[in-house]
């Protein structure tokens, strides 16, 4: 074994009551800090997995209709006009089936739906409501929603007449699987459907207003035969969406909104909660620092008269050195396996105290081995960090002075 | 003539920057292999600073030491701390061993330093030399489990680890009551006169020092009697 390990781990033993308690100490700490990203983390994740259940990642729709006035105007004559901005009428995106082949060529693209959609009324007896229709193609809106996952009757097979209607919605309309309502839009068109299943998506205003037909259905009934008014799509890596959107827009001259910018508010919401924790998580490690350095140093001192003499009998100042850097590193080691294991234990429990209706945890906690990693990684090199001061000052101790001194 | 072990030429020590305190006013000392010297002065005389340059603490202001033929005027920090290390034997006043380490260990702790890791091999001849000061059967004791006159064996039995030519004892008994302090005597005597190891005891004990071969006077950091026994 070499020198400098074998002292620093006498040393460390020799100090019982010191080392416990700085490594109870680190230990707090990186289960503070495990804790705290596990359940922040655990947050976002649900926060905005709840978003995307009912947001396509990207939405691709026809680029707006601007008003092209034809004033002559010339030296002689002056023209003062105001143009009013142009009312968007519901438009198809022209050669869309030529986009979605373009769009599901882009890699980090996962998945791609033709939508057609537009405003509709659903009537049933004497109760009418204000609805929203989704012409789809059942397999690739299955890619972009988890809609198969969270059907709470029938199935998800919106073909011919049936249509796939929200829980909100169907108990205003009380209405259930094999019932039929009637759908009509504000052309004028209307179509008896029956109801094929029903979904829950988690959002109460999306189970109120969204029904879901076939594309053929919802042509017919907003009058865009052979057209669809967007394409969702879903993409790899979600923090992408917004570099993806501005892509499609640069390459096809149609406008791509992502789920960043039309949420911008959440991810505004995101960034401060991680600021906040990386904040808390900085004053924590800083406060593990000033703990290591400060019992290393309380060490350095009384060890004075033993560093003197290990020079004396020929011991080195790097080994010195290295006796001090093996002692932080080695507080560091073992806090952080205690506090990764005892904060993780921590986020479970706490994951497992409170639970939604569903069974799901109200405070969802997510510990990744990347966290566990990065935790384990900042508790040792701030361990070495914190006893480089000491052990700096232990190698350059004078070993007379500190034979005479102690 | 024999190389000297030691070799001490005009050695001049000086401390402080504005008003300067001149310790030692041009030493001149010369220890052979296998003597058994004892240095002797009043407080203040600059013993243990001559001890410290001697053990390569510290370094001269001016003069040159030479320690087992090699000059060490110009060797660096890591330099003296290798020669050290190999040459001279440290024993003080207060044994100083390592609290955490036990008896075996304190004594392996010379070898581990020159070697900069620990070794099976170290074990025998660190059992040896407790087997020589009579404690074998405490090899696994902590200082703190052992008396005074033991601690000051294990320290003796350490500054022989590396089989020195030189050991430099500061008031080896003088924190020992009379039995033990001639018991700790006759140890390093018996070493001394076995092993061929020259040894310079600083002492305030003139009893002690009358048993020397030979008996150096510092005062006032001069060398001011340097007289050898008859028959050494």
């Amino acid at each position: 074994m070499p020198i400098s390990w074998f002292l620093a781990l006498r040393f460390f033993r020799e100090g019982r009551l010191q080392s416990v308690l700085i490594v109870v100490g680190v230990s707090v700490g990186v289960a503070v800090m495990v804790f705290l990203s596990a359940l922040i983390d655990g947050l976002q994740t649900s926060l905005v997995a709840q978003t995307l259940g009912t947001q396509a990642h990207v939405v691709v729709r026809p680029p707006d209709e601007v008003a092209r006035p034809m004033l002559a105007s010339s030296e002689a004559v002056a023209i003062a006009a105001r143009v009013e901005r142009t009312a968007q009428r519901s438009r198809s995106i022209v050669g869309w089936q030529q986009v979605v082949e373009g769009l599901s060529a882009i890699a980090s693209v996962t998945a791609v739906s033709p939508t057609v959609t537009g405003p509709a009324v659903a009537i049933r007896g004497n109760a009418t409501r204000a609805v929203v229709l989704y012409g789809v193609d059942p397999e690739r809106f299955a890619g972009i929603y988890p809609i198969r996952q969270r059907m709470v009757a029938g199935r998800f097979e919106p073909t011919g007449t049936g249509c796939v209607i929200g829980r909100e919605l169907a108990l205003d309309l009380g209405v259930g699987e094999g019932d039929r309502l009637r759908l009509g839009s504000v052309e004028g068109a209307s179509e008896v459907y029956t109801v094929a299943g029903v979904f829950d998506l988690g959002n109460r205003e999306v189970n109120r207003r969204w029904v879901v037909i076939t594309m053929r259905g919802a042509q017919t009934l907003l009058d865009l035969v052979g057209g669809v008014s967007s394409v969702d799509l879903r993409v790899r890596d979600i923090y992408s969406a917004d570099a993806v959107a501005t892509d499609i827009t640069a390459r096809t001259g149609l406008i791509a909104d992502s789920w960043m910018k039309t949420n911008a508010q959440l991810l505004v919401a995101l960034r401060s909660q991680s600021s906040s924790s990386q904040m808390i998580q900085f004053f924590v490690i800083l406060a593990v620092a000033m703990g290591i350095a400060s019992v290393l140093v309380v060490s350095v001192v009384q060890k004075g008269k033993e560093i003197g003499i290990l020079r004396a009998m020929g011991v080195g100042r790097s080994s010195v050195l290295w006796v001090f850097l093996i002692q932080g590193a080695m507080v560091g080691l073992i806090g952080s396996v205690i506090g990764t294991a005892f904060g993780t234990g921590l986020g479970v429990l706490f994951a497992g105290m409170v639970r939604n209706a569903d069974g799901s945890p109200t405070f969802p906690v997510t510990v990744s081995l990347a966290l566990v990693a990065r935790s384990a990684a900042i508790a040792f090199f701030t361990g070495v960090f914190a006893a480089a001061l000491p052990a700096r000052s232990a190698a350059r101790l004078d070993p007379a002075v500190a034979i005479r001194n102690g | 003539m024999a190389e000297p072990v030691l070799l001490l030429e005009g050695v001049f020590k000086s401390y402080g920057n504005g008003v300067v305190t001149e310790v030692l006013k041009g030493v001149d000392l010369r220890v052979e292999r296998g003597e058994f010297a004892a240095l002797i002065g009043p407080s203040g005389s600059g013993k243990s600073t001559l001890l410290n340059i001697l053990g390569l603490l510290d370094r001269p202001t001016r003069g040159r030491l030479t320690i087992a033929g090699e000059d060490t005027t110009h060797l660096d920090d890591a330099g003296l701390t290798r020669l050290r290390g190999r040459t001279i034997g440290f024993v003080f006043q207060f044994h100083h061993l390592l609290p955490g380490l036990s008896a075996e260990e304190n004594v392996m702790m010379p070898m581990i330093a020159a070697t900069g890791r620990t070794s099976k091999e170290m074990v025998p001849r660190a059992r040896r030399l407790l087997e020589r000061v009579g404690l074998g059967e405490k090899a696994g004791s902590r200082p703190n489990a052992l008396s005074g006159g033991q601690q000051q064996r294990v320290a003796i039995a350490r500054a022989l680890a590396l089989d020195p030519p030189l050991v430099l004892a500061d008031e080896p008994t003088g924190n020992l009551d009379t039995k033990t302090a001639d018991q700790i005597f006759e140890v390093m005597r018996e070493f001394n006169r076995e092993l061929g190891v020259a040894f310079l005891i600083v002492t305030h004990d003139p009893r002690l020092a009358t048993r020397c071969d030979r008996t150096i006077d510092l005062v006032d950091g001069r060398i001011v009697s340097d007289q050898r026994r008859a028959g050494t």
